[in-house]
Protein backbone atom coordinates (compact mmCIF):
# COMPACT_ATOMS: atom_id res chain seq x y z
CA UNK A 1 0.00 0.00 0.00
CA UNK A 2 1.50 3.29 -0.96
CA UNK A 3 1.31 5.88 1.79
CA UNK A 4 -0.22 9.40 0.46
CA UNK A 5 1.84 11.98 1.92
CA UNK A 6 -0.16 15.75 2.31
CA UNK A 7 3.38 17.56 2.92
CA UNK A 8 4.80 19.69 0.50
CA UNK A 9 7.06 18.04 -1.65
CA UNK A 10 10.91 18.81 -1.63
CA UNK A 11 13.50 19.52 -3.57
CA UNK A 12 17.00 18.90 -4.59
CA UNK A 13 18.65 22.75 -5.89
CA UNK A 14 19.99 21.49 -9.67
CA UNK A 15 23.19 23.94 -9.09
CA UNK A 16 22.23 25.04 -12.76
CA UNK A 17 21.78 28.39 -13.05
CA UNK A 18 18.21 29.65 -13.88
CA UNK A 19 16.51 26.38 -13.03
CA UNK A 20 15.55 26.30 -9.68
CA UNK A 21 13.60 29.17 -10.68
CA UNK A 22 11.24 27.90 -13.43
CA UNK A 23 11.07 24.47 -11.14
CA UNK A 24 10.40 26.42 -8.03
CA UNK A 25 13.16 24.81 -5.84
CA UNK A 26 15.13 22.15 -7.68
CA UNK A 27 14.16 18.53 -8.72
CA UNK A 28 12.03 16.04 -7.04
CA UNK A 29 14.24 14.88 -3.79
CA UNK A 30 15.22 11.41 -3.58
CA UNK A 31 13.43 10.57 -7.04
CA UNK A 32 14.95 9.97 -10.57
CA UNK A 33 14.66 12.86 -13.34
CA UNK A 34 14.89 11.52 -17.05
CA UNK A 35 17.27 14.49 -19.13
CA UNK A 36 16.16 13.80 -22.72
CA UNK A 37 17.31 15.28 -25.71
CA UNK A 38 19.14 14.52 -29.29
CA UNK A 39 22.90 13.57 -29.68
CA UNK A 40 25.02 16.84 -28.63
CA UNK A 41 22.21 19.00 -26.91
CA UNK A 42 24.46 18.65 -23.31
CA UNK A 43 22.59 16.06 -21.71
CA UNK A 44 26.13 14.70 -19.80
CA UNK A 45 26.87 18.19 -19.26
CA UNK A 46 23.54 18.66 -17.81
CA UNK A 47 24.11 15.41 -15.69
CA UNK A 48 27.39 16.33 -14.64
CA UNK A 49 26.82 19.91 -13.35
CA UNK A 50 24.07 18.18 -11.47
CA UNK A 51 26.27 15.52 -9.48
CA UNK A 52 29.62 18.37 -9.56
CA UNK A 53 27.63 21.51 -7.97
CA UNK A 54 25.84 18.87 -5.89
CA UNK A 55 29.06 18.32 -3.88
CA UNK A 56 30.65 22.33 -4.03
CA UNK A 57 27.64 23.51 -3.21
CA UNK A 58 25.36 21.92 -1.22
CA UNK A 59 27.61 18.80 0.24
CA UNK A 60 25.97 16.11 -1.32
CA UNK A 61 28.57 13.20 -2.67
CA UNK A 62 27.50 11.82 -6.06
CA UNK A 63 28.13 8.61 -8.10
CA UNK A 64 28.28 9.14 -12.00
CA UNK A 65 27.64 5.82 -13.68
CA UNK A 66 28.66 6.07 -17.49
CA UNK A 67 27.73 3.91 -19.92
CA UNK A 68 29.11 5.14 -22.71
CA UNK A 69 32.47 7.14 -21.63
CA UNK A 70 35.22 6.62 -19.87
CA UNK A 71 36.52 7.93 -16.03
CA UNK A 72 39.43 9.26 -17.79
CA UNK A 73 37.61 11.03 -20.76
CA UNK A 74 35.15 12.41 -18.76
CA UNK A 75 37.71 14.18 -16.41
CA UNK A 76 39.28 15.42 -19.24
CA UNK A 77 35.93 16.72 -20.92
CA UNK A 78 35.28 18.39 -18.25
CA UNK A 79 38.12 20.09 -17.28
CA UNK A 80 37.27 23.28 -19.14
CA UNK A 81 34.68 24.00 -17.35
CA UNK A 82 36.69 23.44 -13.90
CA UNK A 83 34.94 19.87 -12.88
CA UNK A 84 37.93 18.72 -10.91
CA UNK A 85 36.69 15.47 -11.11
CA UNK A 86 40.44 13.82 -10.17
CA UNK A 87 40.29 15.90 -6.98
CA UNK A 88 36.51 15.38 -5.72
CA UNK A 89 37.35 11.75 -5.93
CA UNK A 90 40.00 11.94 -4.16
CA UNK A 91 38.33 13.58 -1.54
CA UNK A 92 35.75 10.63 -1.63
CA UNK A 93 33.06 13.18 -2.51
CA UNK A 94 32.36 11.81 -6.32
CA UNK A 95 32.62 8.24 -7.92
CA UNK A 96 32.43 7.18 -11.13
CA UNK A 97 31.98 4.02 -12.57
CA UNK A 98 32.29 3.17 -16.03
CA UNK A 99 29.91 0.46 -17.01
CA UNK A 100 32.19 -0.96 -20.50
CA UNK A 101 29.35 -3.40 -22.72
CA UNK A 102 31.46 -4.62 -25.06
CA UNK A 103 29.06 -6.86 -27.47
CA UNK A 104 31.39 -8.56 -28.78
CA UNK A 105 32.85 -10.61 -25.93
CA UNK A 106 29.67 -11.07 -24.39
CA UNK A 107 27.87 -14.27 -24.81
CA UNK A 108 24.04 -14.87 -23.02
CA UNK A 109 22.34 -17.93 -22.77
CA UNK A 110 20.07 -18.35 -20.07
CA UNK A 111 18.14 -16.19 -17.70
CA UNK A 112 19.94 -13.78 -15.53
CA UNK A 113 19.40 -10.48 -14.38
CA UNK A 114 21.25 -7.19 -13.60
CA UNK A 115 21.97 -7.57 -10.26
CA UNK A 116 25.27 -6.84 -10.59
CA UNK A 117 24.61 -3.33 -11.87
CA UNK A 118 22.66 -2.79 -9.12
CA UNK A 119 25.18 -3.91 -6.41
CA UNK A 120 27.61 -1.81 -8.27
CA UNK A 121 25.37 1.22 -7.74
CA UNK A 122 24.46 0.55 -4.13
CA UNK A 123 28.26 -0.11 -3.00
CA UNK A 124 28.98 3.11 -4.73
CA UNK A 125 26.28 5.31 -3.23
CA UNK A 126 27.07 3.12 0.25
CA UNK A 127 30.61 4.07 0.36
CA UNK A 128 30.62 7.81 -0.34
CA UNK A 129 27.32 8.33 1.35
CA UNK A 130 25.86 9.54 -2.44
CA UNK A 131 22.86 11.71 -2.52
CA UNK A 132 23.03 11.98 -5.98
CA UNK A 133 23.61 9.82 -9.20
CA UNK A 134 23.63 9.92 -13.11
CA UNK A 135 23.06 7.63 -15.10
CA UNK A 136 24.47 7.94 -18.46
CA UNK A 137 23.01 7.09 -20.75
CA UNK A 138 21.07 3.48 -19.59
CA UNK A 139 20.18 2.77 -23.13
CA UNK A 140 23.01 1.70 -23.82
CA UNK A 141 22.47 -1.58 -22.59
CA UNK A 142 19.78 -2.27 -25.13
CA UNK A 143 22.62 -2.16 -27.65
CA UNK A 144 25.35 -4.60 -25.81
CA UNK A 145 22.54 -6.81 -24.63
CA UNK A 146 19.60 -8.99 -26.70
CA UNK A 147 16.79 -10.04 -24.16
CA UNK A 148 14.99 -6.77 -24.41
CA UNK A 149 11.76 -8.04 -22.24
CA UNK A 150 14.22 -8.49 -20.14
CA UNK A 151 15.99 -5.53 -20.15
CA UNK A 152 13.23 -3.40 -19.73
CA UNK A 153 11.96 -5.13 -16.63
CA UNK A 154 15.07 -4.27 -14.90
CA UNK A 155 15.50 -1.01 -16.07
CA UNK A 156 11.84 -0.28 -14.38
CA UNK A 157 13.47 -2.29 -11.18
CA UNK A 158 16.46 -0.08 -11.10
CA UNK A 159 14.55 3.34 -11.04
CA UNK A 160 12.24 1.58 -7.86
CA UNK A 161 15.16 0.57 -6.43
CA UNK A 162 16.70 4.07 -6.68
CA UNK A 163 13.64 6.12 -5.29
CA UNK A 164 13.53 3.68 -2.37
CA UNK A 165 17.65 4.84 -1.79
CA UNK A 166 16.27 8.11 -1.55
CA UNK A 167 18.73 9.19 -4.04
CA UNK A 168 18.12 12.19 -6.45
CA UNK A 169 18.99 10.27 -9.89
CA UNK A 170 19.66 11.83 -13.48
CA UNK A 171 18.98 9.13 -16.14
CA UNK A 172 19.88 10.49 -19.32
CA UNK A 173 17.72 9.42 -22.46
CA UNK A 174 18.42 9.42 -26.28
CA UNK A 175 15.65 11.13 -28.24
CA UNK A 176 13.44 8.71 -30.27
CA UNK A 177 11.77 9.38 -33.58
CA UNK A 178 8.16 9.19 -32.20
CA UNK A 179 9.10 9.00 -28.11
CA UNK A 180 10.95 11.38 -26.33
CA UNK A 181 13.44 8.48 -25.56
CA UNK A 182 14.43 5.65 -28.26
CA UNK A 183 13.81 2.84 -25.91
CA UNK A 184 10.88 4.48 -24.12
CA UNK A 185 12.46 5.49 -20.50
CA UNK A 186 9.74 8.26 -20.10
CA UNK A 187 7.47 5.42 -19.23
CA UNK A 188 9.24 4.09 -16.32
CA UNK A 189 10.13 7.89 -14.89
CA UNK A 190 6.89 9.51 -14.33
CA UNK A 191 8.05 11.94 -11.79
CA UNK A 192 10.24 14.88 -13.62
CA UNK A 193 10.90 15.10 -17.53
CA UNK A 194 13.60 17.42 -19.16
CA UNK A 195 13.91 18.13 -22.77
CA UNK A 196 16.54 19.77 -23.98
CA UNK A 197 16.68 20.98 -27.84
CA UNK A 198 19.10 22.13 -29.98
CA UNK A 199 18.47 23.86 -33.32
CA UNK A 200 19.91 26.47 -35.40
CA UNK A 201 17.33 29.68 -36.24
CA UNK A 202 18.45 32.01 -38.62
CA UNK A 203 22.14 30.46 -38.78
CA UNK A 204 22.53 31.41 -34.70
CA UNK A 205 22.29 28.19 -32.56
CA UNK A 206 20.00 28.11 -29.96
CA UNK A 207 19.29 25.58 -27.65
CA UNK A 208 16.34 25.39 -25.38
CA UNK A 209 14.95 23.32 -22.64
CA UNK A 210 11.76 22.26 -21.49
CA UNK A 211 9.67 21.19 -18.44
CA UNK A 212 7.56 17.91 -20.23
CA UNK A 213 6.27 16.76 -16.94
CA UNK A 214 7.38 17.91 -13.01
CA UNK A 215 4.96 15.35 -10.88
CA UNK A 216 3.46 17.40 -7.57
CA UNK A 217 5.31 20.45 -8.06
CA UNK A 218 4.62 23.47 -10.44
CA UNK A 219 6.61 24.53 -12.87
CA UNK A 220 7.24 26.70 -15.87
CA UNK A 221 5.71 25.19 -18.82
CA UNK A 222 7.85 27.66 -21.34
CA UNK A 223 10.67 26.42 -23.64
CA UNK A 224 13.83 28.55 -21.95
CA UNK A 225 17.09 28.96 -23.66
CA UNK A 226 20.22 27.75 -22.00
CA UNK A 227 23.60 28.33 -22.93
CA UNK A 228 26.72 26.46 -22.46
CA UNK A 229 29.74 28.37 -21.65
CA UNK A 230 33.11 27.83 -19.62
CA UNK A 231 30.83 28.42 -16.48
CA UNK A 232 28.59 25.32 -17.89
CA UNK A 233 24.70 25.30 -18.26
CA UNK A 234 22.65 28.57 -17.52
CA UNK A 235 19.02 28.47 -18.18
CA UNK A 236 17.51 32.22 -18.98
CA UNK A 237 13.81 31.97 -17.57
CA UNK A 238 12.02 34.38 -19.51
CA UNK A 239 9.21 34.83 -17.37
CA UNK A 240 9.22 38.14 -16.05
CA UNK A 241 9.73 38.67 -12.10
CA UNK A 242 6.94 40.58 -9.79
CA UNK A 243 6.29 43.66 -9.54
CA UNK A 244 6.77 44.15 -6.00
CA UNK A 245 10.54 45.94 -5.99
CA UNK A 246 11.15 49.19 -3.76
CA UNK A 247 11.34 52.88 -5.75
CA UNK A 248 13.42 54.79 -4.15
CA UNK A 249 12.72 58.66 -3.88
CA UNK A 250 15.93 59.73 -4.13
CA UNK A 251 17.34 62.10 -7.26
CA UNK A 252 19.83 61.71 -9.43
CA UNK A 253 20.99 64.26 -12.52
CA UNK A 254 20.18 63.04 -16.09
CA UNK A 255 23.96 64.34 -16.37
CA UNK A 256 22.74 67.77 -17.78
CA UNK A 257 21.78 70.12 -15.71
CA UNK A 258 19.04 72.08 -17.73
CA UNK A 259 17.41 68.86 -18.69
CA UNK A 260 17.60 67.99 -15.10
CA UNK A 261 15.16 71.03 -14.87
CA UNK A 262 12.72 70.38 -17.13
CA UNK A 263 11.00 67.93 -14.45
CA UNK A 264 9.39 68.98 -11.40
CA UNK A 265 12.10 67.21 -9.06
CA UNK A 266 15.23 68.40 -10.58
CA UNK A 267 16.07 65.07 -12.10
CA UNK A 268 14.94 61.33 -12.30
CA UNK A 269 14.45 58.62 -9.68
CA UNK A 270 17.36 56.27 -8.85
CA UNK A 271 16.65 52.89 -10.11
CA UNK A 272 14.58 53.95 -12.79
CA UNK A 273 14.84 53.19 -16.53
CA UNK A 274 14.66 55.87 -19.61
CA UNK A 275 14.13 55.48 -23.28
CA UNK A 276 16.16 57.77 -25.58
CA UNK A 277 14.70 57.03 -28.88
CA UNK A 278 15.47 58.88 -32.13
CA UNK A 279 16.02 58.23 -36.03
CA UNK A 280 19.39 57.93 -37.24
CA UNK A 281 22.31 60.89 -35.80
CA UNK A 282 20.19 62.74 -33.39
CA UNK A 283 22.64 62.34 -30.46
CA UNK A 284 21.27 59.38 -28.60
CA UNK A 285 24.67 57.75 -28.16
CA UNK A 286 25.68 61.54 -26.63
CA UNK A 287 22.66 61.60 -24.29
CA UNK A 288 23.56 58.28 -23.03
CA UNK A 289 27.15 59.41 -22.95
CA UNK A 290 26.42 62.44 -20.57
CA UNK A 291 24.34 60.00 -18.65
CA UNK A 292 27.14 57.26 -18.18
CA UNK A 293 29.68 60.27 -17.19
CA UNK A 294 27.41 61.98 -14.14
CA UNK A 295 26.53 58.29 -13.34
CA UNK A 296 30.58 57.94 -13.01
CA UNK A 297 30.98 61.09 -11.82
CA UNK A 298 28.91 60.24 -8.64
CA UNK A 299 31.51 57.64 -8.37
CA UNK A 300 29.02 55.36 -9.37
CA UNK A 301 30.23 52.01 -11.26
CA UNK A 302 28.62 52.59 -14.87
CA UNK A 303 28.22 49.35 -17.74
CA UNK A 304 27.98 50.81 -20.76
CA UNK A 305 26.82 47.94 -24.01
CA UNK A 306 27.94 48.96 -26.72
CA UNK A 307 26.17 47.59 -29.71
CA UNK A 308 27.53 49.89 -32.41
CA UNK A 309 31.04 51.27 -31.52
CA UNK A 310 34.10 49.79 -30.28
CA UNK A 311 35.23 50.60 -26.57
CA UNK A 312 37.85 53.03 -28.00
CA UNK A 313 35.55 54.64 -31.62
CA UNK A 314 33.06 55.44 -28.43
CA UNK A 315 36.23 57.46 -26.12
CA UNK A 316 37.66 58.96 -28.99
CA UNK A 317 34.41 59.95 -30.39
CA UNK A 318 32.88 61.49 -27.01
CA UNK A 319 36.89 62.92 -26.24
CA UNK A 320 35.97 65.58 -28.96
CA UNK A 321 32.18 66.55 -27.59
CA UNK A 322 34.54 67.18 -24.31
CA UNK A 323 32.98 63.62 -22.37
CA UNK A 324 36.01 62.34 -20.94
CA UNK A 325 35.72 58.31 -21.01
CA UNK A 326 39.34 57.59 -20.78
CA UNK A 327 39.51 58.85 -16.93
CA UNK A 328 36.40 56.87 -15.94
CA UNK A 329 37.46 53.61 -17.35
CA UNK A 330 40.96 54.36 -15.86
CA UNK A 331 39.49 54.89 -12.42
CA UNK A 332 37.19 51.50 -12.94
CA UNK A 333 33.84 53.89 -12.83
CA UNK A 334 33.27 53.29 -16.72
CA UNK A 335 33.39 49.41 -17.75
CA UNK A 336 32.23 49.60 -21.83
CA UNK A 337 31.24 46.04 -23.17
CA UNK A 338 31.18 46.05 -26.97
CA UNK A 339 29.96 43.38 -29.11
CA UNK A 340 28.36 42.96 -32.53
CA UNK A 341 24.42 41.98 -32.18
CA UNK A 342 24.60 39.43 -34.59
CA UNK A 343 27.39 37.46 -33.51
CA UNK A 344 25.38 35.96 -30.55
CA UNK A 345 22.15 34.67 -30.12
CA UNK A 346 19.95 37.62 -27.66
CA UNK A 347 19.99 35.04 -24.95
CA UNK A 348 23.59 34.98 -25.12
CA UNK A 349 23.80 38.65 -24.87
CA UNK A 350 21.57 38.52 -21.93
CA UNK A 351 23.63 36.10 -20.21
CA UNK A 352 26.90 38.15 -20.64
CA UNK A 353 24.67 41.04 -19.65
CA UNK A 354 23.84 39.15 -16.50
CA UNK A 355 27.17 37.96 -15.75
CA UNK A 356 28.23 40.82 -15.61
CA UNK A 357 25.95 42.30 -13.62
CA UNK A 358 26.98 40.07 -10.98
CA UNK A 359 30.93 40.49 -11.61
CA UNK A 360 30.54 44.31 -11.83
CA UNK A 361 27.71 45.20 -9.73
CA UNK A 362 27.22 48.70 -11.48
CA UNK A 363 24.65 51.18 -10.40
CA UNK A 364 23.52 52.54 -13.70
CA UNK A 365 23.47 50.46 -16.79
CA UNK A 366 23.22 51.66 -20.67
CA UNK A 367 22.32 49.64 -23.59
CA UNK A 368 23.62 51.17 -26.68
CA UNK A 369 21.11 50.55 -28.61
CA UNK A 370 18.45 48.14 -27.47
CA UNK A 371 16.75 48.17 -30.55
CA UNK A 372 19.77 46.08 -31.68
CA UNK A 373 18.67 43.30 -29.39
CA UNK A 374 15.31 43.54 -30.62
CA UNK A 375 16.01 42.73 -34.24
CA UNK A 376 18.25 39.44 -33.52
CA UNK A 377 15.19 38.22 -32.09
CA UNK A 378 11.98 37.66 -33.74
CA UNK A 379 9.64 35.86 -31.35
CA UNK A 380 7.24 36.71 -28.86
CA UNK A 381 10.22 35.40 -26.28
CA UNK A 382 12.47 39.18 -26.97
CA UNK A 383 10.13 40.72 -25.38
CA UNK A 384 9.75 38.35 -22.37
CA UNK A 385 13.69 38.51 -22.06
CA UNK A 386 13.69 42.65 -22.53
CA UNK A 387 10.71 42.98 -19.55
CA UNK A 388 13.15 40.03 -17.46
CA UNK A 389 15.95 42.19 -18.35
CA UNK A 390 14.37 45.64 -16.79
CA UNK A 391 12.54 44.12 -14.05
CA UNK A 392 16.40 42.52 -13.09
CA UNK A 393 17.68 45.76 -13.52
CA UNK A 394 14.81 47.56 -11.73
CA UNK A 395 14.87 45.45 -8.73
CA UNK A 396 18.63 45.90 -8.03
CA UNK A 397 18.31 49.67 -8.06
CA UNK A 398 20.37 50.24 -10.70
CA UNK A 399 19.63 53.35 -13.20
CA UNK A 400 18.97 51.63 -16.66
CA UNK A 401 19.10 53.71 -19.98
CA UNK A 402 18.08 52.22 -23.10
CA UNK A 403 18.65 53.96 -26.56
CA UNK A 404 16.38 52.94 -29.76
CA UNK A 405 16.86 53.80 -33.04
CA UNK A 406 13.60 54.77 -34.71
CA UNK A 407 13.03 54.66 -38.09
CA UNK A 408 12.40 57.54 -40.48
CA UNK A 409 8.57 57.54 -41.43
CA UNK A 410 7.46 54.93 -38.85
CA UNK A 411 6.23 55.77 -35.92
CA UNK A 412 7.76 54.57 -32.76
CA UNK A 413 4.96 52.55 -32.24
CA UNK A 414 5.27 50.51 -35.35
CA UNK A 415 7.36 47.94 -33.38
CA UNK A 416 5.54 45.77 -31.30
CA UNK A 417 8.65 45.44 -29.11
CA UNK A 418 9.82 48.47 -28.64
CA UNK A 419 6.41 49.55 -28.05
CA UNK A 420 7.05 47.27 -24.98
CA UNK A 421 10.47 48.69 -23.84
CA UNK A 422 8.09 52.09 -24.03
CA UNK A 423 5.71 50.91 -22.05
CA UNK A 424 8.23 49.92 -18.91
CA UNK A 425 10.62 52.30 -19.08
CA UNK A 426 9.69 55.61 -16.25
CA UNK A 427 11.18 58.40 -18.51
CA UNK A 428 10.80 58.21 -22.35
CA UNK A 429 12.63 61.02 -24.29
CA UNK A 430 12.44 61.65 -27.72
CA UNK A 431 15.44 63.00 -29.98
CA UNK A 432 14.42 64.82 -33.65
CA UNK A 433 16.37 65.85 -36.53
CA UNK A 434 14.39 69.21 -38.22
CA UNK A 435 14.88 71.34 -40.80
CA UNK A 436 14.35 74.80 -40.09
CA UNK A 437 15.18 77.84 -42.40
CA UNK A 438 17.33 75.59 -43.87
CA UNK A 439 19.02 74.90 -40.81
CA UNK A 440 19.27 71.24 -38.82
CA UNK A 441 17.59 71.95 -35.58
CA UNK A 442 18.34 69.18 -33.14
CA UNK A 443 15.67 69.18 -30.63
CA UNK A 444 14.20 66.99 -27.19
CA UNK A 445 11.13 65.93 -26.39
CA UNK A 446 9.95 64.38 -22.82
CA UNK A 447 7.11 62.05 -23.87
CA UNK A 448 6.70 60.78 -20.71
CA UNK A 449 7.96 60.54 -17.24
CA UNK A 450 6.70 58.78 -13.87
CA UNK A 451 5.79 60.10 -11.06
CA UNK A 452 6.93 64.00 -11.84
CA UNK A 453 5.58 66.83 -13.39
CA UNK A 454 7.54 67.65 -16.43
CA UNK A 455 7.98 70.33 -19.47
CA UNK A 456 5.99 70.02 -22.34
CA UNK A 457 8.70 72.44 -24.05
CA UNK A 458 10.39 70.69 -27.44
CA UNK A 459 13.83 71.88 -26.42
CA UNK A 460 16.15 72.62 -28.80
CA UNK A 461 20.57 72.01 -28.56
CA UNK A 462 23.20 72.11 -30.43
CA UNK A 463 26.32 70.03 -30.18
CA UNK A 464 29.48 71.55 -28.76
CA UNK A 465 32.96 70.91 -27.91
CA UNK A 466 31.37 70.35 -24.14
CA UNK A 467 28.76 67.78 -25.06
CA UNK A 468 25.26 69.02 -25.79
CA UNK A 469 23.76 72.85 -25.17
CA UNK A 470 20.53 73.56 -24.78
CA UNK A 471 19.52 76.48 -26.75
CA UNK A 472 16.16 77.16 -25.45
CA UNK A 473 15.06 78.34 -21.92
CA UNK A 474 13.42 75.67 -19.81
CA UNK A 475 9.74 76.36 -18.66
CA UNK A 476 8.79 74.41 -15.99
CA UNK B 1 44.75 -24.45 -27.89
CA UNK B 2 47.88 -26.48 -26.32
CA UNK B 3 46.34 -29.08 -24.30
CA UNK B 4 48.66 -28.27 -21.12
CA UNK B 5 46.77 -24.95 -20.53
CA UNK B 6 44.72 -24.29 -17.49
CA UNK B 7 41.30 -22.58 -17.77
CA UNK B 8 40.96 -20.19 -15.19
CA UNK B 9 36.62 -19.31 -15.13
CA UNK B 10 35.53 -16.69 -12.61
CA UNK B 11 31.87 -17.22 -12.00
CA UNK B 12 29.89 -14.20 -10.42
CA UNK B 13 26.97 -14.87 -8.03
CA UNK B 14 24.79 -12.82 -6.19
CA UNK B 15 23.67 -14.97 -2.72
CA UNK B 16 22.51 -18.20 -3.76
CA UNK B 17 19.59 -17.25 -6.47
CA UNK B 18 18.19 -19.62 -8.64
CA UNK B 19 19.75 -18.64 -11.79
CA UNK B 20 23.36 -18.86 -10.18
CA UNK B 21 23.19 -22.40 -8.66
CA UNK B 22 21.81 -23.34 -11.92
CA UNK B 23 24.99 -21.71 -13.66
CA UNK B 24 27.63 -22.92 -11.11
CA UNK B 25 26.16 -26.66 -11.81
CA UNK B 26 26.34 -25.99 -15.78
CA UNK B 27 29.46 -24.76 -15.91
CA UNK B 28 31.03 -27.86 -13.71
CA UNK B 29 29.69 -30.27 -15.33
CA UNK B 30 30.91 -29.05 -18.82
CA UNK B 31 34.46 -28.76 -17.52
CA UNK B 32 34.15 -32.50 -15.95
CA UNK B 33 33.09 -33.52 -19.73
CA UNK B 34 35.79 -31.02 -21.74
CA UNK B 35 38.47 -29.88 -19.62
CA UNK B 36 39.15 -32.75 -17.05
CA UNK B 37 42.12 -31.02 -14.79
CA UNK B 38 42.78 -28.48 -16.61
CA UNK B 39 40.04 -25.72 -15.27
CA UNK B 40 39.96 -23.80 -12.15
CA UNK B 41 36.67 -22.27 -11.14
CA UNK B 42 36.18 -19.15 -8.60
CA UNK B 43 33.11 -18.52 -7.26
CA UNK B 44 32.37 -14.81 -6.31
CA UNK B 45 29.49 -14.13 -4.63
CA UNK B 46 28.90 -10.26 -4.92
CA UNK B 47 26.80 -9.50 -2.05
CA UNK B 48 29.88 -10.21 0.06
CA UNK B 49 32.41 -8.88 -2.02
CA UNK B 50 30.20 -6.17 -4.21
CA UNK B 51 33.81 -4.21 -5.00
CA UNK B 52 34.90 -6.70 -7.24
CA UNK B 53 32.26 -6.06 -9.77
CA UNK B 54 33.72 -3.26 -11.38
CA UNK B 55 37.35 -4.75 -12.24
CA UNK B 56 35.58 -7.65 -14.29
CA UNK B 57 32.98 -5.06 -15.30
CA UNK B 58 30.02 -6.81 -14.27
CA UNK B 59 26.94 -6.02 -14.26
CA UNK B 60 24.45 -9.15 -15.13
CA UNK B 61 24.06 -12.00 -12.64
CA UNK B 62 25.22 -14.74 -13.33
CA UNK B 63 28.12 -14.25 -15.30
CA UNK B 64 30.84 -16.45 -16.35
CA UNK B 65 34.02 -14.86 -16.75
CA UNK B 66 37.04 -16.97 -18.86
CA UNK B 67 40.16 -15.05 -17.72
CA UNK B 68 42.94 -17.60 -19.03
CA UNK B 69 43.13 -18.19 -21.30
CA UNK B 70 43.02 -15.06 -22.75
CA UNK B 71 41.20 -13.00 -24.81
CA UNK B 72 38.49 -12.35 -22.14
CA UNK B 73 35.35 -13.74 -22.54
CA UNK B 74 32.19 -13.46 -20.99
CA UNK B 75 28.83 -15.41 -20.72
CA UNK B 76 25.93 -13.89 -19.45
CA UNK B 77 22.72 -16.08 -18.07
CA UNK B 78 22.41 -19.39 -16.22
CA UNK B 79 24.62 -20.77 -18.93
CA UNK B 80 21.55 -23.66 -20.00
CA UNK B 81 22.70 -23.52 -23.60
CA UNK B 82 25.61 -26.26 -23.89
CA UNK B 83 26.94 -25.16 -27.11
CA UNK B 84 26.19 -21.89 -26.75
CA UNK B 85 28.61 -21.64 -23.67
CA UNK B 86 31.32 -24.05 -25.42
CA UNK B 87 31.43 -21.35 -28.49
CA UNK B 88 31.85 -18.85 -26.38
CA UNK B 89 34.50 -20.24 -23.99
CA UNK B 90 36.02 -21.80 -26.95
CA UNK B 91 36.57 -24.61 -25.85
CA UNK B 92 36.73 -27.43 -28.17
CA UNK B 93 35.58 -30.82 -27.55
CA UNK B 94 38.09 -33.36 -26.20
CA UNK B 95 37.08 -35.45 -29.12
CA UNK B 96 38.71 -33.70 -31.51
Amino acid sequence: MLKIKQEKLHKTPTGISGLDEITNGGFPMGRPVLICGSAGCGKTLFAAQFLIKGITDYNEPGVFMSFEESASDLTQNFKSLGFDFEKLQAEKKLSIDHVRIERTEIEETGEYDLEGLFIRLNYAIDTIGAKRVVLDTIESLFSGMENVALLRSEIRRLFTWLKEKGVTAIITGERGESSLTRQGLEEYVSDCVILLDFRVIEQIATRRLRIVKYRGSTHGTNEYPFIIDEDGISVLPVTSLKLDYKSSTEIISTGLPLLDKAFTTGGIYRGSSTLITGTAGTSKTILASHFALSSCMRKERTLYFSFEESPDQLVRNMATIGIDFEQAIQSKMLHIHASRPSLLGLEMHLMVLNRLLTELNPRTVIIDPISSLISIGNSSEVGAMLVRLMDTLKINQINALFTSLAHEGYSEHSNSTIDLVSSLADTWLNLKNEERNSQRVRSLFIVKSRGMGHSNNQQDFTITDKGIHFTTPNKK
Amino acid sequence: MPKQEKWELRLYVAGQTTNSMLALKNITKYCKHHLEGRYVIEVIDLLKNPQLAEGDQIFAIPTLVRKVPEPLRKIIGDLSNEEKVLVGLNIRPVAD
